[in-house]
Protein backbone atom coordinates (compact mmCIF):
# COMPACT_ATOMS: atom_id res chain seq x y z
CA UNK A 1 0.00 0.00 0.00
CA UNK A 2 1.32 3.44 -1.04
CA UNK A 3 0.48 6.03 1.15
CA UNK A 4 1.48 9.43 0.41
CA UNK A 5 0.94 11.64 3.63
CA UNK A 6 0.79 15.98 3.05
CA UNK A 7 3.30 17.83 5.23
CA UNK A 8 2.64 21.59 5.26
CA UNK A 9 4.93 23.70 7.01
CA UNK A 10 3.47 27.12 8.75
CA UNK A 11 3.77 29.15 11.18
CA UNK A 12 3.85 28.63 14.79
CA UNK A 13 0.72 29.69 16.30
CA UNK A 14 2.46 31.35 18.72
CA UNK A 15 4.67 33.15 16.47
CA UNK A 16 3.76 36.85 16.29
CA UNK A 17 3.08 37.93 12.48
CA UNK A 18 4.51 40.64 10.81
CA UNK A 19 2.93 41.63 7.52
CA UNK A 20 5.03 42.77 4.67
CA UNK A 21 3.69 43.73 1.34
CA UNK A 22 2.50 40.70 -0.47
CA UNK A 23 4.12 37.97 2.42
CA UNK A 24 4.92 37.80 5.75
CA UNK A 25 8.30 38.62 7.22
CA UNK A 26 9.93 35.69 8.08
CA UNK A 27 12.61 36.78 10.48
CA UNK A 28 12.32 34.96 13.78
CA UNK A 29 9.55 32.70 13.27
CA UNK A 30 9.87 29.20 14.76
CA UNK A 31 7.85 27.08 12.35
CA UNK A 32 5.80 23.90 12.84
CA UNK A 33 4.14 21.08 11.16
CA UNK A 34 0.54 22.20 10.62
CA UNK A 35 -1.33 20.57 13.93
CA UNK A 36 -3.99 18.33 11.54
CA UNK A 37 -1.33 17.56 9.01
CA UNK A 38 0.17 15.17 12.17
CA UNK A 39 -2.69 13.44 12.71
CA UNK A 40 -2.56 12.71 9.16
CA UNK A 41 1.09 11.80 9.50
CA UNK A 42 0.12 9.28 12.64
CA UNK A 43 -2.93 7.65 10.18
CA UNK A 44 -0.25 7.15 7.76
CA UNK A 45 2.10 5.26 9.78
CA UNK A 46 -0.78 3.23 11.43
CA UNK A 47 -1.90 2.44 8.00
CA UNK A 48 1.34 1.18 7.01
CA UNK A 49 1.45 -0.33 10.34
CA UNK A 50 -1.61 -2.46 9.87
CA UNK A 51 -1.07 -3.29 6.16
CA UNK A 52 1.89 -3.21 5.20
CA UNK A 53 3.54 -0.89 2.14
CA UNK A 54 5.35 2.33 2.03
CA UNK A 55 4.56 6.21 3.86
CA UNK A 56 6.05 9.18 1.68
CA UNK A 57 5.88 12.53 3.43
CA UNK A 58 5.72 15.33 0.90
CA UNK A 59 5.84 19.29 1.58
CA UNK A 60 5.88 22.02 -0.46
CA UNK A 61 8.63 24.91 -0.47
CA UNK A 62 11.75 26.30 0.00
CA UNK A 63 14.38 24.48 2.13
CA UNK A 64 13.06 25.37 5.35
CA UNK A 65 10.66 22.81 4.58
CA UNK A 66 12.95 20.04 4.93
CA UNK A 67 12.95 20.12 8.65
CA UNK A 68 9.26 19.44 8.63
CA UNK A 69 9.91 16.24 6.24
CA UNK A 70 12.98 15.69 8.46
CA UNK A 71 10.16 15.27 11.69
CA UNK A 72 8.23 13.02 9.17
CA UNK A 73 10.80 10.73 9.22
CA UNK A 74 11.43 10.73 12.64
CA UNK A 75 8.25 10.03 13.36
CA UNK A 76 8.25 6.91 11.09
CA UNK A 77 7.78 8.04 7.08
CA UNK A 78 9.77 6.01 4.44
CA UNK A 79 10.53 8.52 2.31
CA UNK A 80 10.18 12.51 2.28
CA UNK A 81 10.06 14.38 -0.71
CA UNK A 82 10.39 17.89 -1.37
CA UNK A 83 8.09 20.07 -4.29
CA UNK A 84 10.91 23.03 -4.00
CA UNK A 85 8.84 25.60 -4.67
CA UNK A 86 11.18 28.50 -3.94
CA UNK A 87 8.24 31.89 -3.96
CA UNK A 88 6.11 29.30 -2.25
CA UNK A 89 2.85 31.28 -1.74
CA UNK A 90 0.92 29.40 0.99
CA UNK A 91 -2.67 30.33 -0.34
CA UNK A 92 -2.45 28.83 -3.93
CA UNK A 93 -4.88 26.14 -3.35
CA UNK A 94 -4.96 24.79 -6.84
CA UNK A 95 -1.23 25.06 -8.04
CA UNK A 96 -0.31 22.94 -4.83
CA UNK A 97 -3.24 20.67 -5.45
CA UNK A 98 -2.10 20.15 -9.01
CA UNK A 99 2.10 19.50 -8.46
CA UNK A 100 0.62 17.06 -5.38
CA UNK A 101 -1.28 15.47 -7.71
CA UNK A 102 0.86 14.85 -10.53
CA UNK A 103 3.29 13.71 -7.49
CA UNK A 104 0.69 10.91 -6.55
CA UNK A 105 0.28 9.78 -10.04
CA UNK A 106 3.78 8.79 -11.10
CA UNK A 107 3.98 7.11 -7.53
CA UNK A 108 0.37 5.65 -8.04
CA UNK A 109 -0.55 5.98 -4.77
CA UNK A 110 -3.33 4.11 -3.20
CA UNK A 111 -3.50 6.95 -0.33
CA UNK A 112 -3.38 10.41 0.15
CA UNK A 113 -3.84 11.84 3.72
CA UNK A 114 -3.50 15.37 4.87
CA UNK A 115 -4.67 17.44 7.74
CA UNK A 116 -8.66 18.96 7.18
CA UNK A 117 -6.98 22.09 6.62
CA UNK A 118 -3.61 24.23 7.45
CA UNK A 119 -3.51 27.13 9.94
CA UNK A 120 -1.94 29.18 7.85
CA UNK A 121 -4.81 29.66 5.25
CA UNK A 122 -7.58 27.78 6.63
CA UNK A 123 -8.95 26.75 3.14
CA UNK A 124 -9.92 23.14 3.28
CA UNK A 125 -9.22 23.01 -0.39
CA UNK A 126 -6.12 20.80 -1.18
CA UNK A 127 -6.82 17.71 -0.72
CA UNK A 128 -9.59 17.14 -2.19
CA UNK A 129 -8.34 19.05 -5.49
CA UNK A 130 -5.95 16.70 -5.30
CA UNK A 131 -8.60 13.89 -5.60
CA UNK A 132 -10.98 15.65 -8.30
CA UNK A 133 -7.05 16.08 -9.89
CA UNK A 134 -6.87 12.29 -9.83
CA UNK A 135 -10.23 11.43 -10.57
CA UNK A 136 -10.32 9.57 -7.03
CA UNK A 137 -12.76 9.38 -4.19
CA UNK A 138 -12.37 11.58 -1.14
CA UNK A 139 -13.10 11.44 2.46
CA UNK A 140 -12.84 14.77 3.59
CA UNK A 141 -13.04 15.33 8.41
CA UNK A 142 -12.24 11.85 9.03
CA UNK A 143 -12.40 10.45 12.83
CA UNK A 144 -11.84 7.44 12.12
CA UNK A 145 -10.54 5.47 9.23
CA UNK A 146 -10.57 1.51 8.34
CA UNK A 147 -9.00 0.03 5.40
CA UNK A 148 -9.12 -3.89 4.44
CA UNK A 149 -8.03 -5.13 1.38
CA UNK A 150 -9.34 -2.04 -1.14
CA UNK A 151 -12.22 -1.70 0.69
CA UNK A 152 -12.56 1.99 2.78
CA UNK A 153 -14.35 3.00 5.64
CA UNK A 154 -14.68 5.65 7.68
CA UNK A 155 -16.71 7.81 9.61
CA UNK A 156 -16.61 11.78 8.85
CA UNK A 157 -18.00 14.75 10.81
CA UNK A 158 -20.87 16.40 9.42
CA UNK A 159 -22.54 19.51 10.16
CA UNK A 160 -24.41 17.98 13.62
CA UNK A 161 -22.81 14.67 13.72
CA UNK A 162 -21.12 12.13 11.79
CA UNK A 163 -21.94 9.73 9.02
CA UNK A 164 -20.17 6.19 8.50
CA UNK A 165 -19.56 6.06 4.73
CA UNK A 166 -17.82 3.56 2.27
CA UNK A 167 -15.31 3.59 -0.65
CA UNK A 168 -12.53 1.54 -2.44
CA UNK A 169 -8.88 2.41 -2.66
CA UNK A 170 -7.69 4.63 -3.37
CA UNK A 171 -8.67 6.99 -1.77
CA UNK A 172 -7.63 10.82 -0.59
CA UNK A 173 -8.78 11.77 3.01
CA UNK A 174 -8.55 14.59 5.38
CA UNK A 175 -7.80 13.99 8.91
CA UNK A 176 -9.99 15.79 11.82
CA UNK A 177 -9.07 15.96 15.63
CA UNK A 178 -10.31 13.10 17.12
CA UNK A 179 -8.78 10.77 14.24
CA UNK A 180 -5.97 9.72 15.98
CA UNK A 181 -3.48 10.62 19.01
CA UNK A 182 0.06 11.85 16.76
CA UNK A 183 3.14 10.16 18.26
CA UNK A 184 5.72 12.18 19.32
CA UNK A 185 9.46 11.46 17.87
CA UNK A 186 11.80 9.83 19.88
CA UNK A 187 15.89 10.87 20.03
CA UNK A 188 16.64 7.55 18.42
CA UNK A 189 14.39 8.77 15.38
CA UNK A 190 15.52 12.52 15.17
CA UNK A 191 18.91 11.01 15.13
CA UNK A 192 18.44 8.85 12.31
CA UNK A 193 16.61 11.42 10.39
CA UNK A 194 19.02 14.06 10.17
CA UNK A 195 20.87 11.39 7.81
CA UNK A 196 17.76 10.22 5.75
CA UNK A 197 17.96 11.87 2.16
CA UNK A 198 15.13 13.79 0.94
CA UNK A 199 14.24 13.66 -2.73
CA UNK A 200 13.52 16.99 -4.34
CA UNK A 201 11.09 17.53 -7.01
CA UNK A 202 10.95 21.04 -9.22
CA UNK A 203 7.52 22.56 -10.44
CA UNK A 204 9.33 21.59 -14.30
CA UNK A 205 9.27 17.56 -13.07
CA UNK A 206 5.28 18.18 -12.09
CA UNK A 207 3.76 19.55 -15.31
CA UNK A 208 4.69 23.18 -14.77
CA UNK A 209 0.98 24.21 -13.52
CA UNK A 210 0.22 27.76 -13.49
CA UNK A 211 -0.86 29.67 -10.47
CA UNK A 212 -5.02 30.91 -10.28
CA UNK A 213 -4.61 33.23 -7.72
CA UNK A 214 -2.92 36.57 -7.22
CA UNK A 215 -2.13 38.30 -4.04
CA UNK A 216 -2.97 41.81 -3.73
CA UNK A 217 -1.48 42.61 -0.61
CA UNK A 218 -1.36 41.78 3.07
CA UNK A 219 -2.71 43.78 5.77
CA UNK A 220 -2.82 43.35 9.67
CA UNK A 221 -5.96 42.71 11.28
CA UNK A 222 -9.09 45.25 11.35
CA UNK A 223 -9.01 46.91 15.09
CA UNK A 224 -11.22 45.73 17.37
CA UNK A 225 -13.68 47.44 19.06
CA UNK A 226 -12.04 49.32 22.24
CA UNK A 227 -13.13 47.26 25.07
CA UNK A 228 -13.59 47.95 28.64
CA UNK A 229 -14.41 45.63 31.95
CA UNK A 230 -17.97 46.73 33.34
CA UNK A 231 -18.24 47.77 36.98
CA UNK A 232 -21.26 46.77 39.15
CA UNK A 233 -22.49 45.79 42.76
CA UNK A 234 -23.19 42.30 41.75
CA UNK A 235 -24.48 39.97 39.22
CA UNK A 236 -27.79 41.67 38.73
CA UNK A 237 -25.99 44.84 38.18
CA UNK A 238 -23.96 43.21 35.60
CA UNK A 239 -26.20 41.76 34.04
CA UNK A 240 -28.48 44.86 33.41
CA UNK A 241 -25.32 46.70 32.08
CA UNK A 242 -24.66 43.97 29.83
CA UNK A 243 -27.87 43.52 28.26
CA UNK A 244 -28.15 47.50 28.06
CA UNK A 245 -24.39 47.41 26.15
CA UNK A 246 -25.38 44.57 23.74
CA UNK A 247 -29.06 46.02 23.05
CA UNK A 248 -28.51 49.61 22.73
CA UNK A 249 -24.99 50.06 22.48
CA UNK A 250 -23.90 46.62 20.08
CA UNK A 251 -27.37 46.41 19.03
CA UNK A 252 -26.48 42.83 18.51
CA UNK A 253 -29.18 41.16 20.72
CA UNK B 1 -20.77 40.73 -19.27
CA UNK B 2 -19.89 39.53 -15.69
CA UNK B 3 -22.59 37.65 -14.11
CA UNK B 4 -22.52 36.18 -10.73
CA UNK B 5 -24.10 32.62 -9.80
CA UNK B 6 -24.15 32.02 -5.78
CA UNK B 7 -24.93 28.14 -4.34
CA UNK B 8 -27.41 28.55 -1.76
CA UNK B 9 -27.60 26.07 0.89
CA UNK B 10 -30.11 24.38 2.92
CA UNK B 11 -30.94 22.69 6.20
CA UNK B 12 -33.63 20.20 7.01
CA UNK B 13 -35.59 22.33 3.99
CA UNK B 14 -35.39 25.78 5.22
CA UNK B 15 -32.86 28.63 3.45
CA UNK B 16 -30.03 28.74 5.58
CA UNK B 17 -29.22 32.61 6.36
CA UNK B 18 -25.39 32.38 4.55
CA UNK B 19 -27.71 31.63 1.40
CA UNK B 20 -29.06 35.19 1.65
CA UNK B 21 -25.90 36.57 2.39
CA UNK B 22 -23.73 35.47 -0.21
CA UNK B 23 -27.02 36.71 -2.67
CA UNK B 24 -26.75 39.87 -1.34
CA UNK B 25 -22.87 39.58 -1.69
CA UNK B 26 -23.18 38.78 -5.50
CA UNK B 27 -25.60 41.32 -6.25
CA UNK B 28 -23.14 44.14 -4.76
CA UNK B 29 -20.81 42.06 -6.94
CA UNK B 30 -22.72 41.99 -10.50
CA UNK B 31 -24.29 45.58 -10.16
CA UNK B 32 -20.17 46.65 -10.01
CA UNK B 33 -19.70 44.21 -12.87
CA UNK B 34 -22.55 45.05 -14.87
CA UNK B 35 -24.01 41.29 -14.47
CA UNK B 36 -26.57 39.22 -13.32
CA UNK B 37 -26.79 37.21 -10.00
CA UNK B 38 -28.02 33.78 -10.89
CA UNK B 39 -29.27 31.95 -7.87
CA UNK B 40 -28.73 27.83 -7.83
CA UNK B 41 -30.35 25.63 -5.36
CA UNK B 42 -30.31 21.98 -4.95
CA UNK B 43 -32.76 19.55 -2.85
CA UNK B 44 -36.30 18.71 -3.61
CA UNK B 45 -39.30 21.32 -3.55
CA UNK B 46 -36.25 24.10 -3.60
CA UNK B 47 -38.75 26.08 -6.13
CA UNK B 48 -40.52 27.60 -3.37
CA UNK B 49 -37.28 29.74 -2.01
CA UNK B 50 -37.21 31.61 -5.27
CA UNK B 51 -39.15 34.47 -3.99
CA UNK B 52 -37.20 34.66 -0.56
CA UNK B 53 -33.49 35.19 -2.48
CA UNK B 54 -35.42 37.59 -5.11
CA UNK B 55 -36.18 39.55 -2.17
CA UNK B 56 -32.77 39.84 -1.69
CA UNK B 57 -31.33 40.83 -5.15
CA UNK B 58 -31.05 37.26 -7.43
CA UNK B 59 -32.57 38.24 -11.07
CA UNK B 60 -33.05 34.60 -11.15
CA UNK B 61 -33.30 31.23 -9.58
CA UNK B 62 -31.67 27.79 -11.14
CA UNK B 63 -33.26 24.91 -9.40
CA UNK B 64 -32.02 21.08 -9.80
CA UNK B 65 -33.98 18.40 -8.15
CA UNK B 66 -31.90 15.96 -5.78
CA UNK B 67 -31.97 13.96 -2.54
CA UNK B 68 -29.16 14.12 0.30
CA UNK B 69 -25.89 15.83 0.16
CA UNK B 70 -23.19 13.68 -1.28
CA UNK B 71 -20.23 15.95 -2.24
CA UNK B 72 -18.95 13.81 -5.39
CA UNK B 73 -22.65 14.36 -7.02
CA UNK B 74 -23.39 17.99 -5.58
CA UNK B 75 -19.61 18.51 -7.64
CA UNK B 76 -20.60 17.54 -10.63
CA UNK B 77 -24.05 19.46 -10.38
CA UNK B 78 -23.12 23.25 -9.31
CA UNK B 79 -19.87 22.43 -12.34
CA UNK B 80 -23.08 21.45 -14.94
CA UNK B 81 -24.95 25.03 -13.87
CA UNK B 82 -21.62 26.91 -13.99
CA UNK B 83 -20.79 25.30 -17.74
CA UNK B 84 -23.94 26.19 -18.36
CA UNK B 85 -24.60 29.46 -17.44
CA UNK B 86 -20.91 30.49 -17.50
CA UNK B 87 -20.74 33.11 -14.66
CA UNK B 88 -17.31 34.72 -13.78
CA UNK B 89 -17.71 35.21 -10.52
CA UNK B 90 -18.95 31.64 -8.46
CA UNK B 91 -20.04 32.48 -4.48
CA UNK B 92 -20.53 28.94 -1.87
CA UNK B 93 -20.86 29.42 1.38
CA UNK B 94 -17.89 28.41 3.46
CA UNK B 95 -19.90 25.74 5.23
CA UNK B 96 -19.17 21.63 6.38
CA UNK B 97 -21.06 21.14 2.85
CA UNK B 98 -19.31 24.23 1.26
CA UNK B 99 -15.87 22.94 1.80
CA UNK B 100 -16.38 19.00 0.89
CA UNK B 101 -17.78 20.14 -2.91
CA UNK B 102 -16.18 23.52 -3.52
CA UNK B 103 -12.56 21.92 -4.07
CA UNK B 104 -13.87 19.65 -7.19
CA UNK B 105 -16.07 22.25 -8.55
CA UNK B 106 -12.62 24.33 -8.82
CA UNK B 107 -10.96 21.69 -10.47
CA UNK B 108 -13.95 20.61 -13.12
CA UNK B 109 -14.12 24.28 -14.08
CA UNK B 110 -10.70 24.80 -14.47
CA UNK B 111 -11.46 27.87 -11.17
CA UNK B 112 -8.79 29.26 -9.28
CA UNK B 113 -10.99 29.53 -5.54
CA UNK B 114 -10.24 31.23 -2.69
CA UNK B 115 -11.63 30.26 0.13
CA UNK B 116 -13.21 31.22 3.36
CA UNK B 117 -13.15 34.81 2.68
CA UNK B 118 -14.96 37.71 4.88
CA UNK B 119 -14.75 40.22 2.19
CA UNK B 120 -15.65 41.18 -1.23
CA UNK B 121 -15.23 43.81 -3.50
CA UNK B 122 -14.45 44.86 -7.12
CA UNK B 123 -11.27 46.41 -8.56
CA UNK B 124 -10.76 46.77 -11.88
CA UNK B 125 -13.35 44.53 -13.19
CA UNK B 126 -12.32 41.56 -10.84
CA UNK B 127 -13.29 40.93 -7.32
CA UNK B 128 -10.66 40.88 -4.47
CA UNK B 129 -11.45 38.45 -1.63
CA UNK B 130 -10.44 39.35 1.94
CA UNK B 131 -9.73 36.56 4.02
CA UNK B 132 -7.70 36.16 7.77
CA UNK B 133 -4.70 34.07 7.50
CA UNK B 134 -2.22 32.95 10.22
CA UNK B 135 -5.59 32.11 12.94
CA UNK B 136 -6.68 35.70 12.03
CA UNK B 137 -3.36 37.44 12.77
CA UNK B 138 -3.34 39.26 8.99
CA UNK B 139 -5.73 39.65 6.26
CA UNK B 140 -4.84 39.07 2.47
CA UNK B 141 -6.31 40.12 -0.09
CA UNK B 142 -6.67 37.57 -3.49
CA UNK B 143 -7.60 38.18 -7.18
CA UNK B 144 -8.22 34.69 -8.78
CA UNK B 145 -6.69 35.04 -12.69
CA UNK B 146 -8.80 32.35 -14.34
CA UNK B 147 -12.00 33.24 -16.44
CA UNK B 148 -14.25 31.86 -13.39
CA UNK B 149 -13.48 32.75 -10.05
CA UNK B 150 -14.48 30.76 -6.95
CA UNK B 151 -15.40 32.33 -3.30
CA UNK B 152 -16.07 30.31 -0.41
CA UNK B 153 -17.85 32.87 1.74
CA UNK B 154 -17.41 32.58 5.39
CA UNK B 155 -20.83 33.10 7.27
CA UNK B 156 -22.18 35.76 9.00
CA UNK B 157 -19.61 38.02 7.19
CA UNK B 158 -22.19 39.38 4.55
CA UNK B 159 -24.73 42.03 5.50
CA UNK B 160 -28.30 40.55 3.78
CA UNK B 161 -29.98 43.38 1.77
CA UNK B 162 -32.98 44.16 0.69
CA UNK B 163 -33.28 44.55 -2.99
CA UNK B 164 -35.63 43.12 -5.37
CA UNK B 165 -34.60 41.05 -8.48
CA UNK B 166 -36.85 39.11 -10.66
CA UNK B 167 -36.32 35.97 -9.46
CA UNK B 168 -37.32 33.96 -11.74
CA UNK B 169 -36.80 30.19 -11.32
CA UNK B 170 -35.92 27.98 -13.66
CA UNK B 171 -35.53 24.03 -13.64
CA UNK B 172 -32.15 22.50 -14.81
CA UNK B 173 -31.15 19.15 -14.89
CA UNK B 174 -27.50 18.58 -14.78
CA UNK B 175 -25.85 14.90 -14.68
CA UNK B 176 -25.06 13.84 -11.52
CA UNK B 177 -22.80 10.92 -11.77
CA UNK B 178 -21.87 8.26 -9.94
CA UNK B 179 -20.66 8.90 -6.45
CA UNK B 180 -17.47 6.81 -5.46
CA UNK B 181 -18.46 7.62 -1.67
CA UNK B 182 -21.69 5.86 -0.17
CA UNK B 183 -23.18 7.18 2.89
CA UNK B 184 -23.81 4.04 5.34
CA UNK B 185 -25.47 5.65 7.99
CA UNK B 186 -25.50 8.98 9.67
CA UNK B 187 -26.26 10.44 13.31
CA UNK B 188 -26.83 13.82 13.78
CA UNK B 189 -27.70 13.57 17.37
CA UNK B 190 -24.65 14.71 18.84
CA UNK B 191 -24.86 18.23 17.61
CA UNK B 192 -26.33 21.73 18.58
CA UNK B 193 -29.66 22.97 18.16
CA UNK B 194 -28.35 25.93 16.46
CA UNK B 195 -25.17 25.66 14.20
CA UNK B 196 -21.97 26.56 15.52
CA UNK B 197 -19.58 28.02 12.60
CA UNK B 198 -23.08 29.65 11.25
CA UNK B 199 -25.08 30.94 14.21
CA UNK B 200 -24.63 34.73 14.81
CA UNK B 201 -24.70 34.13 18.84
CA UNK B 202 -22.33 32.17 20.77
CA UNK B 203 -22.35 31.30 24.39
CA UNK B 204 -18.95 29.42 25.41
CA UNK B 205 -17.32 27.50 27.83
CA UNK B 206 -14.36 26.57 29.20
CA UNK B 207 -12.70 25.06 32.23
CA UNK B 208 -14.35 27.71 34.42
CA UNK B 209 -17.74 25.60 34.47
CA UNK B 210 -15.79 23.18 36.37
CA UNK B 211 -17.63 20.13 34.95
CA UNK B 212 -19.87 18.22 32.52
CA UNK B 213 -23.03 18.35 34.61
CA UNK B 214 -22.93 22.58 34.54
CA UNK B 215 -23.83 22.84 30.67
CA UNK B 216 -27.15 23.60 31.03
CA UNK B 217 -26.14 27.07 33.03
CA UNK B 218 -25.08 27.75 29.47
CA UNK B 219 -27.25 26.33 27.95
CA UNK B 220 -30.29 28.14 29.86
CA UNK B 221 -28.90 31.93 28.16
CA UNK B 222 -28.40 30.31 24.81
CA UNK B 223 -32.24 29.00 24.71
CA UNK B 224 -33.15 32.81 25.42
CA UNK B 225 -31.02 34.12 22.74
CA UNK B 226 -31.10 31.43 19.92
CA UNK B 227 -27.42 30.78 20.40
CA UNK B 228 -25.15 27.91 19.78
CA UNK B 229 -23.20 26.61 22.46
CA UNK B 230 -19.43 26.29 22.04
CA UNK B 231 -16.64 24.77 24.20
CA UNK B 232 -12.98 25.55 24.07
CA UNK B 233 -10.52 22.89 24.17
CA UNK B 234 -10.13 22.52 27.76
CA UNK B 235 -13.35 22.06 28.54
CA UNK B 236 -13.48 19.17 25.14
CA UNK B 237 -10.70 17.56 25.89
CA UNK B 238 -11.35 17.19 29.73
CA UNK B 239 -14.33 15.13 28.26
CA UNK B 240 -16.90 17.51 29.43
CA UNK B 241 -18.76 17.83 25.69
CA UNK B 242 -17.77 16.51 22.26
CA UNK B 243 -15.25 17.44 20.20
CA UNK B 244 -18.00 19.11 17.42
CA UNK B 245 -18.89 21.83 20.10
CA UNK B 246 -14.77 22.81 19.82
CA UNK B 247 -14.25 26.75 19.15
CA UNK B 248 -10.64 27.41 18.40
CA UNK B 249 -7.52 25.85 15.90
CA UNK B 250 -8.28 22.61 16.39
CA UNK B 251 -12.13 23.27 16.63
CA UNK B 252 -14.49 25.92 14.57
CA UNK B 253 -13.60 28.90 13.55
CA UNK B 254 -16.62 31.63 14.15
CA UNK B 255 -17.80 35.07 13.10
CA UNK B 256 -20.75 35.39 15.54
CA UNK B 257 -22.11 39.05 16.00
CA UNK B 258 -21.76 38.28 19.50
CA UNK B 259 -19.64 35.39 21.44
CA UNK B 260 -20.19 35.25 25.10
CA UNK B 261 -16.98 33.48 26.64
CA UNK B 262 -17.92 31.82 29.81
CA UNK B 263 -15.31 30.39 32.08
CA UNK B 264 -12.69 30.68 29.40
CA UNK B 265 -9.24 32.38 29.74
CA UNK B 266 -8.53 33.03 26.08
CA UNK B 267 -5.30 30.88 24.93
CA UNK B 268 -3.94 31.87 21.74
CA UNK B 269 -5.40 28.89 20.04
CA UNK B 270 -9.13 30.04 21.18
CA UNK B 271 -8.36 33.40 19.97
CA UNK B 272 -7.41 31.94 16.57
CA UNK B 273 -11.29 30.44 16.40
CA UNK B 274 -13.55 33.01 17.53
CA UNK B 275 -11.08 36.48 17.02
CA UNK B 276 -13.51 37.77 14.63
CA UNK B 277 -16.29 37.60 16.35
CA UNK B 278 -17.80 41.58 16.10
CA UNK B 279 -18.55 41.66 20.13
CA UNK B 280 -16.98 39.73 22.43
CA UNK B 281 -18.19 39.51 25.74
CA UNK B 282 -15.69 37.76 28.61
CA UNK B 283 -16.97 36.56 31.74
CA UNK B 284 -14.10 35.49 34.17
CA UNK B 285 -13.14 35.20 37.79
CA UNK B 286 -9.87 35.95 36.63
CA UNK B 287 -9.09 39.43 35.76
CA UNK B 288 -5.49 39.16 34.67
CA UNK B 289 -7.00 36.50 31.95
CA UNK B 290 -6.18 37.06 28.19
CA UNK B 291 -9.74 36.95 26.79
CA UNK B 292 -10.04 40.38 28.43
CA UNK B 293 -7.94 41.64 26.10
CA UNK B 294 -9.81 40.64 22.72
CA UNK B 295 -13.44 42.01 24.89
CA UNK B 296 -15.65 44.46 24.20
CA UNK B 297 -17.56 43.83 27.39
CA UNK B 298 -15.28 42.33 30.17
CA UNK B 299 -17.10 41.08 33.87
CA UNK B 300 -14.98 39.97 36.35
CA UNK B 301 -16.96 37.85 38.32
CA UNK B 302 -18.61 34.14 38.85
CA UNK B 303 -20.15 32.53 35.61
CA UNK B 304 -22.21 31.05 37.83
CA UNK B 305 -23.80 34.34 39.25
CA UNK B 306 -23.26 36.48 36.13
CA UNK B 307 -24.96 34.09 33.51
CA UNK B 308 -27.72 32.93 35.50
CA UNK B 309 -28.79 36.78 36.52
CA UNK B 310 -28.32 37.61 32.84
CA UNK B 311 -30.58 34.80 31.15
CA UNK B 312 -33.20 36.19 33.70
CA UNK B 313 -32.56 39.66 32.42
CA UNK B 314 -32.33 38.78 28.68
CA UNK B 315 -36.01 36.30 28.90
CA UNK B 316 -37.05 40.24 30.82
CA UNK B 317 -36.25 42.34 28.15
CA UNK B 318 -36.97 39.80 25.10
CA UNK B 319 -40.23 38.25 26.72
Amino acid sequence: MKIIVLVKQVPDTETNIKVGDKSINEAGIKWIISPYDEFAIEEGLRLREKNGGEVIAVSLGPDRVQESLRQAYAMGADRAVQIKVDNYVPFDTVLTAELIANFAKAENADIIIGGRQSIDSDSSQVVIQVAEGLGIAHISFAVSLEISGTSVKATKEVEGGTQVVETSLPVAITAQKGLNEPRYPNLKGLMAAKKKPIETKTPADLGNPASKIEVVGLEPPPPRIPGRKLEAADAKGYAEQLVKALREEAKVI
Amino acid sequence: MSNVLIVGELKDGELKKISREITSAGRKIADALGGKVTALLIGSGVEKFAGDLGAVGADSIVTVNAGDFNAETWANLVAGVIKDKNPSVVLVPHTSQGKDYSPRVAVKVGAGIVADAVGLSVDGGKVVAKKPIYSGKAYGNFKVTSPIAIFTVRPNSQEVVQKAGAGAAEAASPSAGDAKVKIVSSDLSGGNKVQLAEASIIVSGGRGIKGPENWPVLQGLADVLGAALGASRAAVDAGWISHSHQVGQTGKTVSPNCYIACGISGAIQHLAGMGSSKYIVAINKDGDAPIFKVATYGVVGDLFEVVPALTDEFKKVLG
